[in-house]
């Protein structure tokens, strides 16, 4: 199950919703975590990332744990976007 | 309990039998810290418990035993009501439990699993009647029970025995 991609996010959160667009539009999977919205309570993204912030975007097929909006659009565009080979595998259900 | 005149019966059900097959499903699966879809097939064996919505008295009564009990401890028990996953959340804050809790806000599971219960005097609000079941590895119900009364507990010596 880990070795889903996984997007930590909060419902209705603008940045969440930007980095899930843009996945979307790269076809890229993932699996959504809902976190609370009060983010003293958030130990679980604190855990993958060091922070409490969201949007965070695990991705074992490469390792990286990425925290912010803009680095996690660049990152998708660069690693997922055009010329790359996104070879995702059709994982979730 | 003696109470000195009947108790209110619900209409016949329609759930699940011991030996058939577990109605599949995914909804929110909500834990201390997060909430993600979950398939049930993904969850078993574990103790499916549906259970009034939180806050009434029956949810409540319902979990303290779970807990005393033990039933909780090795994270296998899976409860199911018309609860949103915000609600689950606190729900579960309140409680010292590593139980983990389906979110089902349209009852759409209770009445796949043929447990839904309409409320009287709270129109369009439906959830489950408390009902049991022990679902094992390959999806088939290896134990159930389900409430015919309003207010009904679970026999809950008798699922010692099963979860045990």
């Amino acid at each position: 199950m880990e070795d889903e991609r996984i997007l930590y996010r909060l419902q209705a959160c603008p940045f969440c919703e930007r980095v899930v667009r843009v996945l979307d539009e790269h076809g890229v999977d993932y699996e959504s975590r809902f976190v609370e919205p009060l983010h003293s309570e958030r130990d679980a993204v604190r855990r993958v990332s060091g922070s409490r912030t969201v949007p965070v975007l695990v991705d074992p097929e490469t390792g990286a744990t990425l925290t912010e909006s803009e680095n996690i659009v660049e990152y998708v565009e660069k690693y997922y976007g055009e010329g790359e080979d996104p070879n995702t595998d059709g994982g979730g259900d | 309990m003696e109470l000195g005149f009947e108790v209110t019966q619900l209409p016949p059900h329609d759930a699940p039998e011991e030996g058939e097959e577990a109605p599949g499903f995914t909804r929110p699966l909500v834990n201390d810290e997060y909430w993600e879809d979950a398939a049930l097939s993904d969850t078993v064996p574990a103790l499916v418990v549906f259970y009034p919505m939180n806050g009434s008295f029956p949810a409540t009564y319902i979990w303290q035993e779970v807990e005393e009990r033990g039933w909780d401890d090795d994270g296998t028990v899976v409860g199911v009501t018309a609860s949103t996953p915000y609600s689950h959340r606190r729900f579960l804050d309140e409680r010292d439990t590593d139980a983990r809790l389906f979110a089902d806000p349209s009852n759409g599971v209770a009445r796949e699993w043929g447990v839904a219960h309409e409320l009287d005097g709270m129109t369009g609000v439906e959830e489950p009647r408390p009902a049991v079941f022990y679902v094992d590895e390959g999806m088939t119900v290896r134990y159930a029970w389900v409430a015919d009364e309003h207010p009904e507990f679970p026999p809950y010596d008798e699922i010692d025995g099963v979860v045990g």
